[in-house]
């Protein structure tokens, strides 16, 4: 970590005294940490903690009630709004149950970024969202509507269509939560080769063992009781040396 | 099987014994813990025993009512043998115990009084207020893009909305105003017959369906077709994460799935209340012809003598308000719908109601408007 600060010494993705809460009901409070360039970051915690929250601050949907997120050391919540547009267009989203458009069919939904956001032709455009729905293993379904496909084929063509603009961010919620094994598996190559051969930085929320340990380069632990964070670094390392106990039992299934 | 039986007893000071027979199943007569309540009450207790020697089977209903008599032990600082209790019934109760009540959820408790309650719904009314003029504000910077060719428009999905409110309503936009023309025509008839001026329904007809009803049964037939279904649509896009995903796109809703909407009914509306008056005149026409010995030249001419273009332009230019009231108040309560099913059946309701009493509000602003400018 220490040559990538030097090489890096902003990180891609900075949060900073970030406070969530609905109301006066405060989520999670005091969130700090860092995410540097290429890395895989996983948001892990017990159910209810925040965690889908934490993302939905991170990409806009949500003010914070305090605190701020640094995208390359720009402000993300201080900016403009033509800034802040300039600045989602930086990452891509896949939501937890996919959220197609459901009046578009799945190569319209991939190409609608690109019709918004690019001067391609419709040629360009139809052969960039072919590729990319092959890229998730989903050739051939271009002419398909959401409702005619199953729940996995969902969550990838969402992940295509987070792909669609070649963001530098892609964030995840959720993304093997109802998969089978295999599917969770070929989700998380996917993953990480598109970290290895674009470099792009990753954002997953989940608390999906299994995925947890096999992609996670780093990783913040949220707790639903304490209200914050109260562990963060590689995901295996606090497995082992953690000296938090509930972080330890969480990452073991509960087998101390 | 065995009755299901309670008997409670005091073999030392201080001590209930707690004796189980019989079937302790759902589906059985189980006594009320309120029993075990009553007796560790009225004297002082300090410990609890079971015996379920004469136990014969249980399920869900024994688990439940120990649990209830547990609880109240720990409430009452009485010390409960568990030990009495079948295996099973031990490690499930033990299993229901593990994770200790969340007391802090905000939920439940005692009933806020009056005074809370009123003063909750005048912040909810205010708040909701303020989304509206939000929405408002919204829509009409989108409208400013629109003007100045800036915004996100997509053609495909206008033309299908346009047909969807447009084409497609011609059906019941027929039935019902042709109905309501000859409703019209009836009334007006019993009183006109009297002096013999049964040619006047043209006029009532005419004029009737051109300046009012048409417009307003075209708008409420689509406050109930077209309001409900913008609501529902937007209000399962608003479940699926469908408007998020937009938003994190940089795609405007507002300017996306709005506006489209309610340049759509904007259009359609009038062109609809037009065909509804002419409707409404044709069942005018049947019922006179029919009914009244009235020619069916003799209409017609009656009618082109009543009606003048000034009828026509107020009626179609409060058809397009109306459109224009049906589409926002489907699409605000759309966007406005929580996370589940429950939530999207509420926008819809919600969306007729609240379109049915603005379209009604407006029509009785304008008809006064209209009739201080001599309209």
């Amino acid at each position: 970590m220490a040559t990538a600060e030097k090489l890096a010494p902003q990180a891609h993705i900075e949060v900073r005294d970030l406070t969530m809460a609905y109301g006066s009901f405060v989520v999670q409070h005091d969130l700090n940490f860092r995410i540097e360039r290429g890395q895989i970051f996983v948001i892990m915690g017990d159910s209810g903690c925040g965690k889908s929250t934490l993302l939905r601050h991170m990409i806009g949907l949500r003010h914070p009630a305090k605190g701020d997120v640094f995208y390359s050391g720009e402000s993300f919540w201080t900016a403009d709004d033509a800034e802040r547009e300039r600045l989602k267009r930086g990452f891509g989203v896949a939501y937890q149950g996919g959220a197609l458009w459901s009046s578009m069919t799945l190569s319209e939904n991939v190409s609608l970024p690109l019709e918004q956001y690019t001067e391609l032709s419709a040629e360009r455009i139809r052969e960039v969202a072919a590729f990319k729905l092959a890229l998730v293993g989903l050739a051939g379904f271009g002419d398909f509507y959401p409702s005619e496909i199953s729940g996995g084929m969902l969550k990838r063509a969402g992940v295509a269509r987070a792909m669609a603009l070649d963001p530098e961010v892609l964030m995840f919620d959720e993304p093997s939560a109802g998969l089978d094994p295999i599917s969770s598996r070929r989700l998380d190559d996917l993953l990480l080769q598109l970290r290895d051969s674009l470099g792009i930085t990753i954002v997953v929320v989940t608390h999906e063992l299994a995925s947890i340990f096999t992609i996670g380069d780093s990783s913040v632990f949220l707790c639903a009781q304490a209200r914050t964070q109260i562990a963060l670094g590689n995901p295996k390392e606090l497995r082992d040396h953690s000296d938090n106990p509930k972080v330890r039992t969480f990452l073991n299934r509960g087998e101390t | 099987m065995a009755a299901t039986e309670l008997s409670i007893s005091r073999p030392d000071d201080g001590v209930v014994l707690l004796r189980l027979s019989g079937s302790w199943r759902l589906s059985d007569d189980i006594p009320p813990a309120a029993r075990v309540h009553q007796e560790v009450e009225s004297r002082p207790t300090s410990r609890l025993r079971f015996d379920v020697s004469g136990l014969e089977a249980w399920d869900t209903g024994l688990l439940a009512w120990i649990r209830n008599v547990l609880q109240e032990c720990s409430a009452r600082q009485v010390d409960a043998d568990r030990g009495g209790l079948p295996e099973g019934v031990r490690n499930l109760i033990a299993l229901s115990e593990a994770v200790p009540e969340k007391t802090d959820t905000g939920r439940g408790g005692a009933r806020a009084s009056f005074l809370v309650r009123l003063g909750r719904d005048t912040e909810d009314l205010v708040e909701g207020s303020g989304e509206f003029v939000r929405f408002l504000g919204a829509v009409t910077i989108a409208f400013g893009r629109l003007l100045r060719g800036r915004a996100t428009f997509p053609r495909t999905e206008f033309a299908t909305i346009l047909q969807e409110v447009g084409a497609n309503a011609l059906p019941i936009v027929s039935l019902i105003s042709m109905l309501v023309g000859l409703i019209l025509a009836f009334m007006g008839a019993i009183q006109l017959r009297q002096f013999g001026a049964q040619i006047f329904v043209a006029n009532l007809v005419g004029i009737g369906m051109a300046r009012d009803m048409g417009p307003i049964m075209a708008a409420i037939i689509m406050a109930g077709r077209t309001g409900a279904a913008f609501a529902a649509q937007l209000g399962t896009m608003t479940v699926n994460e469908e408007i998020d995903a937009l938003e994190t796109m940089g795609i405007d809703p507002t300017e996306y799935l709005v506006l489209p909407r309610i340049l759509a009914l904007m259009f359609t509306m009038p062109l609809l209340a037009l065909y509804a008056t002419v409707l409404g005149i044709v069942g005018g026409l049947l019922v006179s012809v029919t009914a009244l010995d009235v020619g069916f030249r003799a209409y017609l001419v009656q009618t082109q003598g009543a009606l003048s273009y000034a009828d026509f332009a107020g009626g179609l230019f409060k058809a397009s308000v109306y459109g224009v009231i049906v589409a926002l108040s489907g699409c605000l309560r759309g966007m406005q719908c929580g996370r589940s099913a429950a939530a999207v059946g509420e926008a819809t309701t919600s969306a007729v109601v609240t379109g049915i009493v603005f379209i009604v509000l407006a029509c009785g602003l304008l008809t006064v408007v209209y009739d201080v400018v001599g309209i």
